[in-house]
């Protein structure tokens, strides 16, 4: 595997932005939307990944209790795009696996939207413990 | 305290979702709009989201409770407008807003209203009868 210079990610710190509020959600959508437009997204990509950011930061407001978005752009490993992570340190999840299934009408899956969420994103990793937090990383790669 | 505002277009109400929308003024129109629609006698809304760059799982099931919401209570609802990026964005979501009524523009939505609306006249019939039409 290629190794690649850190310093790339240095030169480019992430931001963080605190989610406790509905406007902070919408504040996040567009710190998300701007940092889609720099890295070059195609506008499909923005809006996919702009209502990932939605998602997840309702989540992390509605069942974590409030959390903290992070926007890091551009990528390293050669690869332009906008990653995302949102976490939490709520009561977690305690079935990582039935949170990722898709319900269908009511039924199956837990209601939080992770695998639409999913859908729209090129990378996607749930982190969770419960008693701990939740954490979510999601990438979408300009082409 | 912000408010989305609802105007009275004839039988109609209608509504041009302006600001970028956070969860709680959704609530509140969704609420505002029952009120009128009781308050007007109101047989139809429309919704105008063309300046929305994104509708995620929150506003949609909003839209889908608006509608249904409407329907119990006499009105239609027609959701105008949808950009394509946000229509793509929403099925990939999973969201495929069932029992909501979409238009491109107000002209098509206003048409769309007024078929819907439009009184169908039983001459010479009992009222008694079984109602086949869908």
């Amino acid at each position: 595997m290629a190794t690649t210079p850190p310093t790339e990610a240095s030169a480019h710190p992430a931001a963080l932005y605190p989610i406790v509020c509905d406007d902070d959600v919408v504040q996040f959508r567009h710190r998300v939307r701007e940092a889609a437009v720099t890295a070059g997204l195609r506008l499909i990509d923005q809006t996919k990944l702009v209502t990932a950011a939605s998602e997840l930061a309702r989540n992390a407001l509605e069942h974590g209790g409030g959390g903290l978005g992070e926007v890091c752009a551009p990528l390293t490993a050669g690869r332009t795009g906008v990653r995302l992570i949102v976490e939490d340190d709520g009561p977690g999840i305690p079935d990582v696996t039935l949170a990722l299934t898709d319900g269908t009408s009511g039924a199956g899956g837990l209601g939080l939207g992770l695998p639409g969420t999913r859908r729209l994103v090129d990378a996607f990793e749930l982190w969770s413990e419960v008693g701990v937090g939740t954490c979510v990383t999601v990438e979408k790669w300009a082409l | 305290m912000e408010r989305i505002p609802i105007v009275t277009m004839g039988e109609s109400l209608f509504v041009t979702i302006q600001v970028d929308i956070d969860d709680r003024l959704a609530t509140m129109l969704q609420d505002d709009l029952m009120e009128r629609i009781v308050a007007t006698g109101a047989r139809g809304v429309l919704i105008d989201i063309s300046t929305m760059d994104m509708v995620d799982s929150f506003l949609g099931r909003m839209f889908a409770g608006i509608a249904s919401m409407s329907r119990i209570l006499d009105a239609e609802v027609v959701v105008i407008g949808m950009r394509p990026v946000v229509a793509i964005t929403l099925v990939e979501l999973g969201l495929s807003l069932p029992g909501v009524r979409t238009a491109l523009n107000v002209g098509r939505g206003m048409a769309l209203l007024n078929s819907a609306l439009t009184p169908v006249v039983v001459e010479g019939e009992p009222a008694d009868g079984d109602d086949a039409s869908d």
